[in-house]
Parts: C-alpha cells; sequence; structure tokens
C-alpha cells in the first residue's frame, strides 16, 4: 500500500472517481470531481484547495543552517531575511540540475526545505563537517494550498491573524482552528496563493475550517489535472515531465543546466562558491544551446489541421505530459515536454526545449500533433512565460 | 450645438456594435460609438440593482461567441473568462427530476432511470444535433449568399459550401433541411418518450419565438443550442464571469485599445442624409457627428423606420421591415435571495445549484404556457429558465446570499389592457408560485426582485417590441431573408448606412457575428 495523507480521512470521501495518483509514495486525488473544469476555474476565479502534504520537507537548523543551504542551492541564502521563502533548483558539480523547491528562513539559524524528490542524503553529504542537523519532516507535517483570487479572503475569515500584510513569498506564523501553522505566500499556479504548513496531527481542523471559510467564495478541492493545466499557464516547471534529475539520468543529453530550464534568473554567480558555480560561470559565458521557452500555438492554423479532415478541433482538456517534437523547417529543433489547452487564454500553449537560435522571442516553428491518427505540424510561435499573470498574483 | 467627424459612427453600444467599432479600428479607422444608456452593452449588461447584488439583466448564458472574435480582439486579454455551466436539472410534477450532469455516463444513468430506450437514443440524438450543428454553424461567419426563395434544395446546396461539407453526407444535409420546416415536439417525439427530457429539450426551441413547441420552425432554433457544443475545449458556452456585462466590458475594453472612442448618454435622434447618403448622425441634444458612413446597431425598426425618414427607403422594403416580427414573448424576474432554492426533488446545496434548473416538466406544459399567450394572457405555469450566477462566479453576490435569474415564457409584450404595476406583479407572481411548487422555501428567500417585461426590455435595452433577438429567429426571417430579402448583407437601400446588430444575419444572441461581418462588408465598399 501506499501512504495516505493527514486529510485523507476527507479527501478520500469526496473523490468521487477514486481517482489517486501516486505522488513521493503518497495517494493523492486526480480530480475530485467528474471532470477537472470546476476545478480549473476555482483557481482562476475562486480559490482551490489542494492536498500537497506529499512535498518532501526538511527542517535545517544550526548556526551552518545558512551556510549548508547556500552551498547547495543557485540563490543567495546568506541574504535571505526572517519570514522569506525563495524557490530555487540545485545542481551537482556539473551544474546540472538535481531537483527544485523552496527555501523558508523561518529563524536566523533555522531553514525548512521543500523539494520534489528525496534530498536527506545529499543533504548530509554537503554537511560534512558542519555544525546543523538535518530531519526530514515529511511525515510529520501535513501541507494546504489554497490559490486562487479569494485565497486572501477566505484566509483572512478563519486565521487568527490578517494575511493582508503578507507579501509574495514571504511567510507568517499564524493560527486556523486554534491549530498553530505557518502560512506561505507561495504556490504552484500563478495565481494569488498560500501554503499553509502544520503538525500532521493537527491537520484536519484545518481542512474544515478553511472549506467552511470559503464556502461563501466558491471553494473547491482540487487535484492534480487542475494543477497541471495552471502550472503550464504560469511557466512552471514539473521534474520528471520538464527535466530528468540529474542524478536520475541515464545518459548525458536527460541532463539540463538551470539555465537551459529558464531558471538563469534563479542563478547568483555573484555568491560565494556552490555545487555547480564553475560549470555555471563557463555556460553563462558561452551561451547555452537549448533554452525552455513558452510557445503558443496559431489557433487558426491547428484548426485548419482539423478542418482538413472535416473536423472541428478536437482538444483534449488535460495537460499532455509527452513529448511533442519541435521543427523549424523539415529540422528538428526540440520537443515541448508539457503542451495544454489553456482555458483562460482559449490559446493551446506548450513547455519546450529549443536549441540555439531558434529559442528568440518571436521565432517560427512547427509543433508535431497528431490529428486523426496522421502527423501533422500545427505553426507555433516562441512567447515569454508565464503565458498567464493575473495583476493580482503579486499584489 | 457641436460638430465631430468620423470615418464611422455606430449607433448603439450593444455587443455587436461595439465589435463593430472594434474591426473598423483594427483597420486603421476613426470610430465612435454613440449609447443611449449611461453604460454600454445593450442586452448584454450586469447592474448592480440591489446593493451588492449584480443582476446579469437580461441575457445570462454565452452560447456562440463567435471563437474568432475572442481570439482576434484578445478578449482574455480584456478579462472574459467564460465559466462553466456544466448541468441542467428538470425537477418533475410528480416529485421526482431529470437532468443532465457534466459527466456522459452519469447523464446516461440518469436517463436510463426513467426510460432504458431513451438513454440509448440520447447518444444517438447528440450525434445527428452535433453532425447538423457543424453543416449550419459555418454559415453563421458567411455572408448569406442572395437567393431567390428558399427551397430544401436551395438550402443543402447552400450547406455543401460550409466548412465541414466534407465529411457530411447527403443524408445529414437532407436531415437539416427537415429539421428547419420541423416542430421541435415533432422532432423530439420521434427519439424520446420521457416526457420531462422532451420538455426541457424541445424549451430550447421556443426561446424568443412567439411560437410554441408544436409549431413548425421551431425545431432549427433547437439546433442553434447545440452550436456551442461543436467548439470542443474551446467552450464558447456558459456563464460569463461577471455576467453578461463581463462580455460586454472585455469588447469595450479591447474597442478602447483599438482606439475606439465611446460615448454613453448619448441618444441619437437621426440620421443625416445629403445628396442621398448617410454622412452622420444628430443626438437628441441636437449634437451632430459626421462620417463616411453611418452604422445602425440598434434593432431593424429603429434603424429603418425611426432614424431615417421613410422617403429614403422603397417602399417594399418599409413594408418588408414594418411585418418583420419583434413581438416580444419572453421576460425575466431577476431574484436577490438570502439563501438557496431548495428543490424537494434533490433536497440540500449541490451540484444542480452550479447548473440551469428549467421548469419544463412536458411539451404540453410548455405549449398550454403558449396558449395562454397566445391570447394576451401571461403564461400561468410558464416556462423558465433558471440559473444561479452566485454559485457559479462568487463575486455576483454577498457571501452566503445569492442571485438568481429566472427567464421566463411566455410573456407576450401586447399583454391584454396593456402592462401597469399590477400585471407586473402578477406576472412575478405567476413565476414564484410556479417555482415554489418545486422548490417550497423560495417566497421566503426573496430579499429583492427585478421584473422585466418585453415593455421593459423595449424601454431599459432599447429594443423596439422587447424581442429578445431584435426579431424572431423564424425561417422567413433569417439567413438571406433577414431583414429583408435582398438586404441581408448588412448594406442597406441607403448608400452609407448599414444595419450591423441581431436584426441582421446570422441573428440574435451575444455572438458577434452580425458586428464583425458588417465591419467586413463596410470595409470591403472602400470605407474611407
Ligand atoms: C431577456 C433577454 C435574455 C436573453 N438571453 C440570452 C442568453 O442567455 N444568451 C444569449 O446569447 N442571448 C440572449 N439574449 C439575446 C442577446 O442578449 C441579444 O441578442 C444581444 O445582446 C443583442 O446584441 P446587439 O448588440 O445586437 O443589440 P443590443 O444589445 O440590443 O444593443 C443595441 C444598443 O443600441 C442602443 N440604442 C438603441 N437606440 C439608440 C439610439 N437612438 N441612440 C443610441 N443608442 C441606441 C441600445 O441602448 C443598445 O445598447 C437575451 C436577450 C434578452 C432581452
Amino acid at each position: 500500500m501506499l501512504r495516505t495523507t493527514p486529510f485523507h480521512p476527507r479527501t478520500s470521501l469526496i473523490n468521487q472517481l477514486q481517482n489517486w495518483r501516486r505522488w513521493s509514495g503518497y495517494y493523492t486525488a486526480g480530480l475530485y470531481e467528474m471532470s477537472h473544469e470546476r476545478e480549473y476555474w476555482a483557481i482562476r476565479n475562486a480559490a482551490a484547495l489542494f492536498d500537497v502534504s506529499p512535498l518532501m520537507k526538511y527542517l535545517i537548523e544550526g548556526p551552518d543552517a545558512a551556510r549548508l543551504l547556500d552551498r547547495i542551492v543557485t540563490r543567495d541564502v546568506q541574504k535571505m531575511s526572517i519570514g522569506q521563502v525563495i524557490y530555487t533548483p540545485w545542481c551537482n558539480a556539473e551544474g546540472k540540475v538535481l531537483d527544485d523547491g523552496t527555501v523558508s528562513r523561518l529563524g536566523e539559524t533555522t531553514f525548512r526545505m521543500t523539494s520534489a524528490d528525496p534530498n536527506l542524503r545529499w543533504l548530509n553529504l554537503n554537511a560534512a563537517g558542519m555544525d546543523v542537523s538535518i530531519t526530514d519532516i515529511s511525515d510529520q507535517m501535513a501541507a494546504l494550498s489554497l490559490q486562487g483570487p479569494k485565497a486572501r479572503v477566505i484566509l483572512n475569515r478563519c486565521a487568527a491573524k490578517s494575511l493582508d500584510g503578507l507579501k509574495y513569498f514571504r511567510l507568517m506564523e499564524n493560527a486556523i482552528a486554534e491549530v498553530p501553522v505557518t502560512i506561505s505566500r507561495t504556490g504552484y499556479t500563478g495565481d494569488l496563493g498560500y501554503e499553509i504548513w502544520m503538525e500532521a496531527a493537527n491537520a484536519l481542523p484545518v481542512w474544515d475550517a478553511l472549506m467552511a471559510a470559503g464556502h461563501d467564495y466558491g471553494i473547491a478541492p482540487a487535484g492534480i489535472l487542475a494543477l497541471d493545466v495552471a502550472r503550464v499557464e504560469a511557466g512552471l516547471i514539473l521534474i520528471e515531465t520538464d527535466y530528468t534529475a540529474a542524478h536520475h539520468a541515464l545518459i548525458e543529453s536527460q541532463k539540463s543546466s538551470p539555465f537551459e530550464l529558464g531558471l538563469g534568473w534563479a542563478v547568483n554567480l555573484e555568491k560565494g562558491p556552490f555545487n555547480g558555480k564553475q560549470a555555471l560561470v563557463a555556460e553563462k559565458a558561452h551561451g547555452s544551446e537549448w533554452m525552455f521557452v513558452g510557445l503558443e500555438v496559431d489557433w487558426v492554423g491547428m484548426e485548419r489541421l482539423f478542418h482538413e479532415v472535416g473536423l472541428p478541433p478536437q482538444i483534449s482538456p488535460l495537460t499532455l505530459r509527452a513529448s511533442l517534437p519541435v521543427f523549424k523547417g523539415s529540422a528538428q529543433v526540440g520537443y515541448a515536454s508539457s503542451s495544454t489547452w489553456s482555458p483562460v487564454l482559449k490559446k493551446y500553449i506548450a513547455l519546450a526545449h529549443v536549441q540555439k537560435p531558434y529559442f528568440e522571442i518571436g521565432t517560427d516553428v512547427l509543433l508535431e500533433v497528431t490529428v486523426e491518427h496522421q502527423r501533422k505540424y500545427a505553426p507555433a510561435k516562441v512567447v515569454k512565460t508565464p503565458f498567464y499573470e493575473p495583476e493580482w498574483k503579486k499584489k | 450645438m457641436t460638430s465631430h467627424t468620423y470615418d464611422a459612427i455606430i449607433i448603439g453600444g450593444g455587443h455587436n456594435g461595439l465589435i463593430n467599432a472594434a474591426y473598423l479600428a483594427r483597420a486603421g479607422k476613426k470610430v465612435i460609438v454613440l449609447e443611449r444608456r449611461p453604460i454600454v452593452g445593450g442586452a448584454a449588461v450586469t447592474e448592480e440593482i440591489f446593493p451588492g447584488f449584480r443582476f446579469t439583466e437580461f441575457s445570462y448564458v454565452v452560447s456562440l461567441l463567435r471563437p474568432e472574435i475572442i481570439r482576434e480582439l484578445e478578449l482574455p486579454k480584456h478579462g472574459l473568462k467564460i465559466l462553466p455551466l456544466p448541468s441542467t436539472f428538470t425537477p418533475m410534477e410528480n416529485g421526482d427530476y431529470i437532468a443532465a450532469w457534466d459527466d456522459h455516463d452519469k447523464t446516461r444513468r440518469e436517463i436510463y432511470r426513467h426510460s432504458p430506450k431513451d438513454a440509448d437514443a440520447y447518444d444517438d440524438y447528440a450525434r445527428l444535433m452535433v453532425r447538423m450543428a457543424m453543416a449550419v454553424k459555418p454559415l453563421l461567419s458567411l455572408i448569406p449568399p442572395d437567393l431567390a426563395s428558399l427551397s430544401p434544395r436551395d438550402l443543402v446546396g447552400l450547406l455543401k459550401t460550409g466548412l465541414y461539407a466534407a465529411s457530411l453526407s447527403e443524408k445529414d444535409l437532407y436531415a437539416v433541411a427537415k429539421l428547419v420546416t420541423q416542430s421541435s415536439g415533432d422532432l423530439l417525439d420521434d427519439w424520446f418518450e420521457t416526457d420531462a427530457l422532451k420538455g426541457t429539450k424541445s424549451a430550447s426551441g421556443i426561446i424568443g419565438t412567439f411560437l410554441g413547441p408544436r409549431s413548425p420552425g421551431t425545431a432549427y432554433v433547437l439546433l442553434h443550442h447545440y452550436m456551442g457544443e461543436i467548439d470542443g475545449a474551446f467552450r464558447a458556452w456558459g456563464f460569463a464571469k461577471n455576467g453578461s456585462g463581463g462580455v460586454t466590458a472585455s469588447i469595450a475594453s479591447a474597442a478602447r485599445a483599438l482606439g475606439v472612442e465611446i460615448r454613453t448618454d448619448a441618444p441619437v435622434k437621426q440620421v443625416i442624409v445629403k445628396n442621398g447618403r448617410a454622412v452622420g448622425v444628430a443626438l437628441e441634444n441636437g449634437d451632430e457627428f459626421h462620417a463616411s458612413v453611418v452604422v445602425s446597431a440598434a434593432d431593424p425598426k429603429r434603424t429603418f423606420l425611426q432614424f431615417v425618414e421613410p422617403k429614403y427607403f422603397p417602399d417594399e422594403f418599409i413594408t418588408q421591415i414594418r411585418n418583420f416580427r419583434v413581438r416580444g414573448s419572453s421576460g425575466k424576474l431577476n431574484l436577490a435571495l438570502s439563501e438557496l432554492p431548495n428543490f424537494t426533488a434533490l433536497p440540500g446545496e449541490g451540484e444542480l445549484h452550479r447548473g440551469a434548473v428549467s421548469i419544463s416538466p412536458s411539451i404540453d406544459y410548455i405549449e398550454r404556457a403558449f396558449d395562454d399567450a397566445k391570447y394576451g394572457q401571461v403564461s400561468r405555469r410558464p416556462y423558465i429558465d433558471i440559473i444561479i450566477p452566485s454559485m457559479i462566479d462568487p463575486e455576483m453576490a454577498p457571501p452566503g446570499q445569492h442571485v438568481m435569474s429566472c427567464f421566463v415564457q411566455y410573456v407576450p409584450y401586447d399583454v391584454e389592457g396593456g402592462w401597469d404595476e399590477s400585471k407586473k406583479e402578477a406576472f412575478a407572481e405567476n413565476v414564484i408560485a410556479t417555482l415554489e411548487q418545486y422548490a417550497p422555501n423560495i417566497r421566503r428567500a426573496i430579499i429583492g426582485k427585478q421584473i422585466i417585461t418585453p415593455v421593459d426590455i423595449e424601454r431599459i435595452a432599447g429594443i423596439t417590441g422587447g424581442n429578445i433577438f431584435h426579431g424572431e429567429l423564424l425561417l422567413h426571417q433569417l439567413f438571406f431573408l433577414r431583414p429583408a430579402p435582398q438586404w441581408a448583407d448588412f448594406r442597406t437601400p441607403l448608400p452609407g448606412y448599414y444595419l450591423a446588430a441581431s436584426g441582421a444575419h446570422p441573428g440574435g444572441g451575444i455572438m458577434g457575428a452580425a458586428g464583425k461581418l458588417s465591419a467586413q462588408e463596410i470595409l470591403k465598399d472602400g470605407l474611407r
């Protein structure tokens, strides 16, 4: 059996299709209703509640905590203020990405790190000789993510302290249903959103309080399918879908540097030594061979492919996590790793790895699609990500 | 008196007028929209009638808004969001219900509960309707060819020019031709036996008409309902965020971004004609605006019988416009509620409250509702199409309270003895009493109501006769016959004067096709 999260007593009752996926050895809901449509629109127009308990979570404490993390991740941890959260990738010595996640500074010498993959060994290897303690708190700590334009009013209705002053990528101690929680203004949807961290043993009252407070604002529990659409719209990468963790790669070409994943903004080459720095300095000097970009499919061109066989466009409402070749003329110049119909933009969009020089914004390329069992090529353009960023995301 | 000069003046800031303006501005033209009301939108407006309660006052669902317009004007960038309206719930007179949910299997099981035979037929019927919608839908974005008359054979020829023609068989095309002349009642009797299922489906065939489900021609209107379905993931069908006014707001924002000047509180009195050509307009207050072309995005009666002196039009044309049927037959009751209606057939808050609720227990029920209207009465037990916008978009009402939109038929424009306050109250009472039969808590939940009769539609939205589509979607008022034979291409007998709203091809609904297609024709005529 896989593990169930602390919210399972609630989520299992409302999962209409009993549609469960796996996430780090836990059961996680694919969707709760018969279709993920309302869950998706809750993210974009109300508020969606995700059980994100399966995230890996580590507590890193001690005089050398900041030094350890600074050595691991590509951003500057020393400069973080207390109550700040950063999103960051981390690399091996060759400057290839091992994982990506968040680092929160809870106190001068206390940090919490979240990641997709287990990192306990990697943290310990890097901590050799340092005065720091590393605890895997993944199972002890439950987490919820409340995402959408109504997230703040809902939290203000049920939290002990107002969320009004909490800035983007900051956290605060708070309480919900008298349960002590940490609330960070973070998420994986590119909308207004918060993540709520609490002891696993106290999880259920928090779920209940949020659901009750959110009732009048259209709150909807939501699963991975809706999340997957929103995160592509937000241009956010997913490990093992959009890139292969360097220590899972079997061949060199499966690995990516942060630059090649479009995470150059999260690489600080100014700070002191860190894993992969040398390689990244060299890559920066030479320029990257690949880039991770957004593709916007030209809908008229896409429609034409369907009209040729006498059909209206038939597009799946689900995010496709499969590789679609990208061409310039007849030469393959890359591949899309995630693609989806965006209901809010009414556009077909994709996240793609594209080779130099075709990754420049505005470049016309072709995306391979299948129409009635035949390979066709839909015209697409390289565009900036995020595809969708509402004005209230950071306000 | 002030005077201004433009390339084009658009009379009426409904969604078609705004779309027309946006397309002309996109082609580099200097355009002004003149709207008589303090707000734009026409029949697509959202207004806060009671503090905190926002009513989607007239139109309430988006069903046909053209995908190419959404795309070309980048409406999502300007705030357009079409939210799903996933189900239709029909409570029945015997205390049971029948529903179409947002899942194929679930719906099939639900129909099976009433009739295994209907459950089977349901799939085949849906497929046929989609295929027919595929045949007809392309016509919505075409200028209708000028055919002298309409016979089924001509229609087939016409359909063959369409986009999906290659994938449709001759048999499909003849099925469409048959549909055009059938009643929705006859069509549905061929397929189903469950009364409430037939009642609900037939209802989409009578919306906006002064016909009953047994009247010929209603089957075609029913097909309109399916047109949105073939958009698939594109989904141009649902409830717009902020109601219909949200659609208008996104179009107005797009138009402004393209340089369109929009003036509200600017009622046009008359079109100025010089040397046999429309050259401008005069407002009620005497202000004049001059332009190379004048576009009316108001209804055909105003456009041809009110804004311009009849002497500029051929007699025959004037007669045709006079005969154009614009009898309003629908009304609305917009409610502010302290709590949700609790349906005895399926108690408690649930999925049904996020979809449509249809009071349409049988074809006979609706036909009887029509019988009342035939003789100048409001239906005692009307057909009602309900949505609860606050359940779909939490911003429509204060938290914990609700707004409910009830579209009601039949509510005749020419009610016997004329409309007055007591008749309006009596109409509202018919609706509430009908609802009470299925959701007994409704009366005590009402904390505010807005009653809209066809006369109110005329008065507020400025649509002559109060017909929701600017003229019924009847066969003799569609395609190349709309609004009059030979004048279905948005041009009018008065040079420089165009029609761009629902009274033109391809008809009413929040569709935008008339606005866009007319802009194309104006540009083709070489607007300088
Ligand atoms: C009660 C009701 C319910 C409906 N429900 C739906 C629905 O759910 N879904 C759907 O798709 N469609 C629905 N419709 C139909 C749809 O709303 C209309 O067909 C559509 O909005 C008409 O748009 P338009 O731009 O063609 O004209 P209008 O919206 O009628 O715009 C015409 C504009 O011209 C203005 N005007 C008139 N005279 C003058 C003047 N002298 N000077 C300046 N301006 C003037 C008016 O004020 C108005 O703003 C409904 C309509 C009604 C009335």
